[in-house]
């Protein structure tokens, strides 16, 4: 034990000074992505919100970043550590959640299953162009009748000579309308593929999904495929079964699990600035306990939440993490990122429910991230089938 | 074309930093960051590079510490790194700092070498035109707008009420200001490739400089805290109020 503890107050906001356990690299590649969303999210999203536009433009300038498919190694992706991927999807998200869903979605649920179960020539196809965002890519998995339990999908592939032939429907797609490729997941005699679906192919159809109270500046879209018929080597061959898309989800929630950290910082901090300033009775609200009481437990939540994240990511890159503490993570960050958020929009008083304030826009955002990527109550049975040994789910 | 960009490793403005009680030289952390001037200095150095195909070699004379600092300038780009690390040079003035880092850049042929105007922490803002007279090549200070055509370089520079156009042939030094281009963030790929970009020390005598460090800072002493302003409510008269202390003061 040192003798003394450290005189110093710690900081409001990385009070556990976590700062200090990232290295230099991962520092200076928070920051690039930290300086990006200041420049050129926070200034616009309100009004990106407000009229449920998705900055396409932004796109080529993330890739010039070197922010879609980073974790990946060659093919023109940066290959950066999973701690430096999380990083980054902390900051995209403490801009919004929208920003960080189209990285996700294009990295971990469209690049990856090419990356990892694709062919030689699929991968010199597409991922080049989709580490520059010249190409950008949906991931169509769930289905009107078929959320939480995927393996229920109808939507299905059929091989017509040299040809493959899906039809189906596909719903809440991310980037369905602005996407250049899909990665469809289809029932092939009794069994799960993936399919690399161009978007411009006859039948293939995208309805943006309109009047969306959450996630307003990210595109999602159902997806409609009638007939649409592609080559015979479109398939990703090196999977089969639920094992496919299960695995792309699980990149995507270690992504989330580190981001929804991001969308509490951001709120916190709102807050914590507006109750320093904003007077009644006579002085700043952060006077009262009531006050000091939330703030002190959104920046608990905010350390731990960060604390957890970097000590899975830690684990990932080490290679010893299980999508079962996967689970953990995303259940419990985006559970507390939907807490602070709630509780930052009281503190905000009335101001809070406008778009100048970002914990609204976070809490609608995170009513999304609750239920995609695996809900709430599911990543609480794949826990509670992992502590008992029994499944309440098959 | 061979650019040569000095750039400083500081501590981090961000966070407060201490003085030696005894001889006042700022102690320096492990990890430094690159100096925000010098992120100028290093994309005027890339842009060149850039245009003319060439290479981009910083010079930088401070403690290595974990070369973070040198490191975000490779990562936005720069090609290979020169530092001169040695304890002797401890507390340099700026005609020592000329010396070192005009005898680092001498040792390879260069075509143009970039400076900042002046460092966040130091402040002398003399140490250009010295090296300048050292490797006795013209030196275009405060240059907002730089190009090179055909072994010639053209900067306009910042003056009081506009700027001049000042033309020069290479070799040649730019003392370049802040603000006259927007330094590019080091990318992901940047970042990464960082760490394996050849970073060679080097010591004083290895520039056969025999450090010779004349000033010493003997006291150093804080700012007097200013007085607190008058607050001039507005009952829909301030203005008026205003109008009448700025006479006061002569301002209008
Ligand atoms: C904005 C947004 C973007 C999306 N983007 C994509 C995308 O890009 N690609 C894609 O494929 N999908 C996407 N989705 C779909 C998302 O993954 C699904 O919404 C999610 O899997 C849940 O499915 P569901 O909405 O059909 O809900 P359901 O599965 O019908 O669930 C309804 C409720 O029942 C609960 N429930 C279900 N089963 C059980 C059980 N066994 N025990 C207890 N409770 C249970 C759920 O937890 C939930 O609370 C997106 C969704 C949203 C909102």
């Amino acid at each position: 034990m040192t003798e003394r503890l450290k005189p110093e107050t710690p900081d409001p906001v990385d009070f556990l000074a976590i700062d200090d356990l990232l290295t230099g690299e991962e520092r200076m590649l928070r920051d690039t992505v930290r300086k990006f969303v200041a420049d050129k999210v926070t200034p616009n999203i309100a009004e990106w919100f407000e009229n449920a536009t998705f900055p396409a433009e932004l796109v080529r300038e993330m890739g010039d970043l070197g922010l879609l498919g980073m974790h990946l190694e060659g093919y023109g992706c940066a290959g950066t550590s999973a701690v430096a991927y999380g990083l980054a999807c902390t900051e995209l998200e403490a801009g919004d959640s929208a920003i960080r869903s189209f990285t996700s979605v294009q990295g971990s649920l469209v690049m990856y299953p090419i990356w990892e179960f694709g062919t030689e020539e699929q991968k010199q196809q597409w991922l080049p162009g989709m580490a520059s965002g010249e190409i950008i890519g949906c991931f169509g998995l769930t289905e009107a009748d078929s959320g939480s339990d995927p393996g229920s999908m109808r939507t299905s592939a059929r091989l017509d000579g040299d040809e493959w032939v899906l039809n189906g429907t596909k719903m809440w797609i991310t980037n369905g309308s602005i996407a250049d490729v899909a990665i469809i997941w289809a029932i092939t005699e009794g069994d799960i593929r993936g399919f690399i679906v161009p978007t411009d192919t006859p039948g293939f159809s995208a309805n943006k999904i309109e009047q969306k109270i959450s996630l307003r500046a990210s595109v999602t879209s159902e997806l409609v495929l009638e007939d649409v018929r592609i080559p015979h080597d479109a398939v990703l061959p090196n999977v089969t079964g639920l094992k496919g898309p299960l695995s792309c989800l699980n990149e995507a929630r270690f992504g989330i699990l580190f981001g929804a950290v991001g969308a509490a910082r951001s709120c916190y901090e709102s807050a914590l600035t507006y109750a320093k300033d904003r007077e009644q009775f006579g002085k700043p609200i952060a006077a009262f306990q009531l006050t000091q009481r939330k703030l002190v437990e959104m920046m608990i939540g905010v350390n731990t939440g960060m604390l957890l994240a970097l000590h899975l990511g830690r684990k990932r890159d080490e290679g010893s993490l299980s999508a079962e503490q996967v689970s953990y993570g995303k259940l419990t960050n985006v559970r507390m990122a939907l807490d602070v958020a709630r509780e930052a929009r009281s503190v905000l008083g009335a101001s809070g429910i406008t778009l100048e304030y970002p914990a609204i826009r976070h809490m609608n955002n995170l009513e999304s991230v609750y239920t995609y990527e695996g809900t709430n109550e599911i990543h609480t049975l794949i826990l509670g089938q992992a502590i008992t040994g029994i499944a309440a789910f098959s | 074309m061979n650019i040569a960009v000095c750039v400083k490793q500081i501590p981090d403005p961000a966070t407060p930093y201490d003085l030696d009680d005894d001889n006042h030289w700022v102690v320096r952390p492990n990890d430094q960051v690159l100096d925000d001037t010098d992120r100028v200095g290093v994309e005027v150095g890339l842009q060149l590079a850039e245009a003319t195909e060439g290479t981009v070699t910083l010079v930088s004379m401070s403690p290595s510490g974990s070369l973070q600092g040198i490191r975000q300038a490779l990562a936005m780009g720069a090609d290979k790194a020169v530092i001169i690390d040695d304890d002797t040079l401890k507390g340099s003035d700026a005609l020592t700092t000329a010396r070192i880092l005009s005898a680092a850049i001498d040792r390879e042929e260069f075509d143009v070498v970039v400076a900042g105007g002046e460092s966040t922490d130091g402040y002398t803002g003399v140490v250009p035109q010295m090296m300048s007279e050292m490797l006795d090549v013209p030196c275009l200070s405060f240059a907002r707008k730089v190009d090179v055509d055909d072994g010639i370089v053209t900067i306009e520079r910042q003056t009081a009420s506009g700027y001049e156009v000042v033309t020069s042939k290479l070799p040649a030094l730019l003392a370049v200001t802040a603000g006259i281009v927007e330094p590019r963030y080091p990318t992901f790929k940047g970042i990464m490739q960082a760490k394996s970009k050849p970073v060679e020390t080097l010591t004083a005598s290895d520039l056969g400089v025999e450090p010779d460090v004349g000033q010493r800072v003997t006291e150093v002493a804080d700012v007097a805290s200013r007085e607190a302003g008058d607050i001039v409510e507005d009952d829909g008269e301030a203005y008026l109020k205003i109008v009448e202390l700025l006479e006061q003061t002569k301002v209008i």
